[in-house]
C-alpha cells in the first residue's frame, strides 16, 4: 500500500481514509487479519499511537473488528464495505464539484465535459 | 509517573541564559519532538536530562528521580556527534554495549546490524558517515531504556538513511518508554511524533500533539514552526 499524507489535516483522519481505501480496493481483503499496529505504523511511517487511534475509530465504525488475542480483522460484511466505497466516492465527487463550480462551470457544462471525456477515452480504446 | 518532568528549570553558562523557567512533562509511550531553531536550548535540555549538565535552578526528574547514577541505567542517549570508538569492530561494539548496559538487547542489535548488511568483523572506521549514524542509533535503540534522548538523529544524513532511522525508532516503540527527538527537520519527523515541544531562546513556547495542531490550525507542524519562528 502507498501511504501519502497532506499537510492540512490530522494524520489519524488521513490514516482512516487510507485504510478504508485499502479495504475497499481489496489491499486488505474482507475477513483478513490486519498486520500489527506496530507493523502498520512502520510501513506507513507514522507514530504507533496515531495508527492505533485510526484503527480504533475504524473499529467503532465496524469496518474492522478485533478478537481479543488474535488481532484485528477486516469485516466480512460486504454491505458495509460497499457503503464505505460509496462514501469515499462521494467525497471525491464533492471535491471535484467544488473545484469545477469554483472555476465557474454550471451543472450542464460539467456533465457534458464528463461525458465528452468518457467519449474520448472510449475513442482512444477504439483506435488502439 | 512521567518519564521526564521539569519545573522552573534554569540553566546558565556564565552570563548567558540557555534555559529559563522551563516546565514540561513527558509521559511513557510518547514520541516527542523537541523543536527549535539553532541555539534555542534543545541540546542543553537533553544534557540536563541525562545528567551531563547540572541546572542553576528548578527541578528535573527522570522517572521521579534527579538525573544521576540510577537514571543513567534508564536513559539511552544519542549525542549530536557520533561518539562510538572508531577502532572497534561491530562485534566489539556489541560486547562494549553489553558490558556497559544491563538492559542491552544484543539479539535485537545483531538483527538490525545484519539487516543493514554490516559484518561483525567490520570496523567503525571503515563505515561511511551515514552507516556510522545508523549503527549508533541501532545501539541506542537496542537498550530497553525508559527514556531515549536522541539529539539531532537525522541531521546531516541522506533521505534514505533518514527513513531508516525513523522506521527504526517506530519499530522499537515501547509503550512503557518515551522517546525525545530534537531536530529542526520537522517535515521529516512530524508523522512519527505524538507531541511537539517548541523551544525558543531558552523558553518553551508550545507543547501540543501533532494532530491537535493540524486539527486546530489546519496546517502541519512544519508550517506552524515556520510561522512561529519566522526570521
Amino acid at each position: 500500500m502507498q501511504w501519502q499524507f497532506s499537510n492540512d489535516a490530522p494524520i489519524y483522519t488521513q490514516l482512516i481514509q487510507q485504510v478504508k481505501v485499502g479495504i475497499v480496493t481489496g489491499a486488505f481483503p474482507p475477513g483478513e487479519r490486519l498486520p500489527s499496529v506496530r507493523d502498520m505504523a512502520t510501513e506507513a511511517g507514522v507514530n504507533p499511537n496515531t495508527m492505533q487511534r485510526a484503527l480504533a475509530e475504524l473499529e467503532r465504525d465496524g469496518l474492522v473488528y478485533s478478537l481479543r488475542t488474535a488481532g484485528r480483522f477486516v469485516t466480512e460484511d460486504n454491505t458495509m464495505i460497499n457503503a464505505a466505497k460509496r462514501s469515499l466516492a462521494q467525497r471525491h465527487v464533492k471535491t471535484f464539484l467544488e473545484a469545477m463550480l469554483g472555476l465557474g462551470f454550471q451543472k450542464e457544462e460539467i456533465i457534458s465535459l464528463i461525458t465528452q471525456e468518457f467519449g474520448e477515452e472510449d475513442g482512444d480504446h477504439a483506435s488502439a | 509517573m512521567p518519564v521526564l518532568e521539569c519545573k522552573g528549570l534554569t540553566k546558565r553558562f556564565g552570563r548567558a541564559t540557555a534555559l529559563e523557567d522551563v516546565s514540561l512533562t513527558i509521559e511513557p509511550g510518547r514520541i516527542v519532538g523537541l523543536l527549535g531553531p539553532n541555539g534555542s536550548g534543545k541540546t542543553t535540555l537533553i544534557k540536563l536530562a541525562n545528567g551531563l549538565l547540572t541546572p542553576e535552578g528548578g527541578y528535573i526528574a527522570v522517572c521521579g528521580a534527579a538525573p544521576g547514577r540510577e537514571s543513567h541505567g534508564q536513559v539511552s542517549y544519542l549525542p549530536e556527534r557520533t561518539a562510538i570508538p572508531t577502532w572497534m569492530t561491530a562485534r566489539q561494539l556489541l560486547d562494549f554495549y553489553g558490558d556497559f548496559y544491563q538492559d542491552f538487547r544484543r539479539e535485537a542489535a545483531e538483527e538490525m546490524l545484519d539487516h543493514l548488511g554490516i559484518l561483525p568483523q567490520q570496523t567503525i572506521k571503515q563505515m561511511s558517515k551515514g552507516t556510522r549514524e545508523k549503527v549508533q542509533l541501532v545501539m541506542v535503540m537496542s537498550r530497553a531504556a525508559k527514556l531515549y534522548l536522541l539529539d539531532e538523529p537525522i541531521g546531516g544524513v541522506d533521505p534514505a538513511t533518514r527513513d531508516y532511522i525513523l522506521s527504526t525508532i517506530i519499530g522499537n516503540y515501547n509503550p512503557e518508554a518515551a522517546v525525545v527527538i530534537s531536530t529542526h527537520l520537522i517535515a521529516d519527523v512530524e508523522k512519527v511524533l505524538d507531541e511537539v515541544i517548541f523551544i525558543n531562546q531558552g523558553h518553551v513556547v508550545l507543547q501540543s500533539t501533532v494532530d491537535d495542531i493540524r486539527e486546530e490550525k489546519g496546517m502541519s507542524v512544519d508550517e506552524l514552526f515556520r510561522e512561529v519562528f519566522k526570521c
